[in-house]
């Protein structure tokens, strides 16, 4: 295990990674505003099923979106140990379930390969790029660009 | 005069630049609003005061924020003031029109200070103008009466004053130098001093920061009362000062036409009643921080319900200081949170006060004679609903004017006054503020109506009812106007006011006759930010019916429910059909009972349509802090944003007419696929 102290040298950023199933993923540190469990939430009909609705943050309301259920990855379960990870995006709160919430990589921009075009369920305009951290593989996730995007569904892009 | 804040390098006076924005606008308003209330024939004089007080403190304050341009204007319609409070002017209609131009002008200044606006420098000379030629005139008016004038600035003869100089205690607290007084006024001429100790108290009980003395000054010189005033000024109200010509000559005296003696009676008293009290009396808080206070109040409200819910469950008997001590918890709370929300409520008089002058200027314009009435202007409601009312009322005003009132003849020639009547009217009714708009002109047209809607393409007939007909002028690009007119008439409007009203969470209503008038009426909530709630539940689910839209509930028999068309459900309500909306099957909520008699009915108002919502059961009515669902997420269709209940948990507020339309679109759609 890596400590989440490296110094930003050179360009060097950490980002938090954390699980889907049995892929690794990781995200901008600085986005992260805290990890919180599972609890409370209340639905909101006529959404899609991976948006599992809003839970009152200490008197904001914030959404909930199930990655496990919009990346079909995992299984989904809610238990004690469901983890969510309240991220600040794009002047939003916004919490979303993976998982499990693993560590918090220094990585070089060197050390980042651009994603190849690939079929999945996450479009690679949404990935920032494919990175390898003690052999294991980093799928890194421009989560601004998603969670804004027309699919997640959290914006009103009319308004 | 732009220098000032170098010539007090330890004040930084630009950080007072708003304050006086701010008070230089309230002055403008209070000076339009008694300009316009003033009657030329027979002038108050307490108005004709209060008119000079707003001018003089609107040249005070540009004087000291250096703003010379403003002086010079204000000093021009302060000095013509002057001259009709002391009644040297006989006031005339056509002088009000003056001062208010010099109050545009006034506005108009301010702005380009404030905001940077363009300022036309044409208006203000005119006006400037305008104002010198009156007194010009008085001068050459009074003259052969008083006594022979020579030509040009008069020269006029060195007077004794003596002055009654009493400051306030705080004088010192406030910086001022007395010495320095005495010096400017030994500039004038020659200046005896004679002090006095007056009303100190004893040694013990003497706070030597205060001042305990007053002065009697005797001064001769050449310049007249408003000079020496005009020393005093920033220094004294004019309470504490008293200046009376001891050798008054017999001739007029000279420039500004001061004439002391009337003075005197006139300004003490309400110049003290309009200063002092008045700072005393409130303060300026931002609206940030207030609403910041309401959110955390509403924070400490949710805190309570939880403590409550958590105390429900302890044994009353064992633990019987608990549940005293969360009682009064929640009195206190409750008359904290209501004293917090008074805070953000203002009189609606904020928006009518803008309406004399509007009427007055577009009836004027138009040729027509119109009569505004103003009803119930200290109905209070929340500062931000006020601000957002502002633009749908003055649509509808000018509507009002423009297509409603008929013109004098037309109006005689239909057994009317030739004047109209506009009336405007505040009123709280339950939770609700309304507001009603009326005229007694002409009345909507329902063939011209039906007409312009058909032309515009409007799927219309004539089987529709009256009401339905008014409905048609909210259509966008709807207007009747035969031709357009800078008033009126581009067809923007109706359709603004009622998108206005219903993004505030209100409604819109119309009546009309016709050759009677028409009433457009505005229902508004009383705050944006706290709902009287009913909370209900469905399955698992919590949401919450607004209280206002809430008609009854009952508990149905199984006859009172009726199919139509096989899914269609209705209530029959003493001889009415009601259509029944499931909410569990709106939003899809499983583990709710299906059958409505298994349920609980709500009947709602739903824009005048009544609905019947199928729940499972009533919990509680609570009033619920608005929280928005759009702040990080978005627009949830059916709701009207989002509260925490006592439990943490999150529940929707529903808004009645978007479920009404929501089910119709599942029903039309459910049809479809049939």
């Amino acid at each position: 295990m890596e400590q989440g102290t490296v110094t930003a040298a050179s360009g060097t950023r950490e980002y938090l990674t954390f699980t889907l199933g049995s892929e690794e993923y990781g995200m901008d540190i600085l986005k992260v505003q805290e990890i919180r469990g599972y609890d409370a939430v209340t639905r909101i009909a006529n959404t899609p099923d991976f948006i599992k609705g809003v839970i009152n943050l200490r008197g904001v309301i914030v959404p909930i979106v199930d990655m496990r259920i919009k990346f079909s990855v995992g299984t989904v379960e809610y238990g004690p140990f469901t983890v969510v990870i309240i991220i600040n995006v794009l002047g939003r709160v916004v919490g979303m379930v993976v998982d499990g919430v693993s560590d918090v990589a220094a990585l070089a921009p060197e050390q980042i390969r651009p994603a190849p075009e690939l079929s999945s369920s996450l479009d690679t305009r949404y990935l920032a790029g494919l990175a390898t951290v003690e052999e294991r593989m980093l799928i890194l996730v421009d989560i601004e660009a998603l969670m804004g995007s027309a699919e997640m569904q959290l914006v009103d892009l009319a308004a | 005069m732009t220098a000032v804040s170098g010539e007090t390098p330890t004040i930084d006076i630009s950080s007072f630049g708003l304050v006086f924005f701010e008070e230089c606008a309230e002055h403008l308003a209070e000076m339009e609003r008694l300009l316009l209330a003033i009657d030329p024939g027979a002038p108050d004089p307490e108005e004709l005061n209060a008119i000079f007080r707003a001018a003089h403190s609107i040249k005070g304050g540009g004087g000291i924020f250096g703003f010379g341009d403003m002086t010079v204007v204000t000093h021009e319609l302060e000095s013509v003031l002057d001259l009709v409070r002391g009644g040297e002017l006989g006031l005339t209609r056509p002088m009000v029109d003056l001062f208010l131009q010099a109050a545009d002008v006034i506005a108009m200044q301010l702005a380009g200070h404030r905001d940077g606006a363009p300022v036309e420098r044409d208006a203000i000379e005119r006006v400037c103008g305008a104002l010198r030629g009156l007194l010009a005139g008085t001068a050459a008016h009074a003259a052969p009466s008083v006594a022979p004038l020579p030509d040009g600035p008069p020269a006029a003869e060195a007077r004794r004053y003596r002055i009654g100089f009493t400051p306030a205690p705080d004088i010192f607290c406030r910086g001022i130098r007395i010495e320095n007084l005495f010096d400017e006024l030994a500039g004038l001429g020659g200046l005896t001093v004679r002090g006095e100790v007056a009303g100190a108290p004893q040694l013990p009980h003497l706070n030597p920061e205060l001042c305990h003395c007053r002065w009697e000054l005797e001064l001769e010189t050449t310049a007249p009362e408003a000079e020496i005033r005009d020393i005093f000024e920033f220094v004294a109200d004019d309470s504490d000062l008293a200046i009376t010509a001891v050798d008054a000559p017999t001739a007029a005296p000279a420039a500004g036409g001061e004439e002391p003696a009337p003075r005197q009676g006139a300004a003490p008293a309400p110049e003290n009643r309009g200063g002092r009290e008045q700072a005393e009396g409130s303060i300026r808080v931002g609206v940030g921080k207030v609403d910041q206070i309401i959110n955390q109040v509403g924070e400490l409200v949710i805190t309570q319900a939880m403590l409550a819910q958590l105390g429900a469950v302890l044994d009353p008997v064992l633990f019987a200081d608990l549940h005293r001590g969360l009682q009064q918890l929640s009195r206190n709370t409750r008359d904290l949170q209501e004293s917090v929300m008074s805070m953000r409520l203002v009189p609606i008089s904020l928006v009518f006060s803008r309406f004399p002058r509007l009427v007055r200027d577009l009836a004027a314009k138009l040729g027509k004679e119109v009569e505004l009435r103003l009803v119930g202007e200290t109905t209070e409601l929340d500062k931000g609903l006020v601000e957002k009312l502002a633009d749908p009322l003055t649509h509808l005003v000018r509507n009002a004017l423009d297509h409603a009132i008929e013109p004098p003849a037309a109006r005689l020639a239909a057994g009317k006054p030739a004047a109209g009547t506009v009336t405007l009217r505040a009123s709280q009714i339950g939770g609700k503020i309304v507001v009603d708009v009326m005229d007694d002109g002409a009345g909507l047209q329902r063939e011209k109506i039906l007409k312009k809607a058909a032309e515009r393409g409007l799927a219309v007939g004539d089987q529709l009812s009256d009401d339905e007909v008014w409905q048609l002028i909210f259509a966008p690009g709807f207007s009747t106007a035969e031709t357009v007119t800078d008033v009126s008439g581009r067809g923007v409007g109706m359709d603004v006011v009622l998108r206005n009203v219903q993004a505030l969470g209100g409604r819109v209503a119309i009546a009309s006759e016709t050759g009677k008038g028409t009433r457009i009426t505005l229902s508004l909530p009383l705050t944006l930010a706290i709902l009287d709630g009913l909370a209900v539940a469905v399955g698992a689910e919590k949401f919450i019916i607004p209280i206002n839209a809430i008609v009854e509930s009952l508990q149905p028999q199984a006859g009172d429910i009726r199919t139509v068309n096989g899914t269609g459900r209705v209530l029959q309500m003493r001889g009415e059909y009601l259509p029944l909306i499931p909410l569990h099957a709106l939003f899809a909520i499983g583990g709710a009972a299906e059958r409505p008699e298994a349920g609980v009915l709500v009947v709602v108002d739903s824009e005048g349509d009544r609905v019947v919502l199928q729940v499972d059961a009533l919990v509680d009515e609570q009033q619920v802090v608005i929280k928005s669902l759009e702040e990080n997420y978005r627009k949830v269709p059916g709701s009207a944003g989002a509260t925490i209940m006592g439990d943490g948990r999150v529940a929707l507020i529903l808004d009645v007419g978007e479920i009404t339309s929501l089910w119709r679109g599942k029903s039309r759609e459910r049809a479809a696929r049939a």
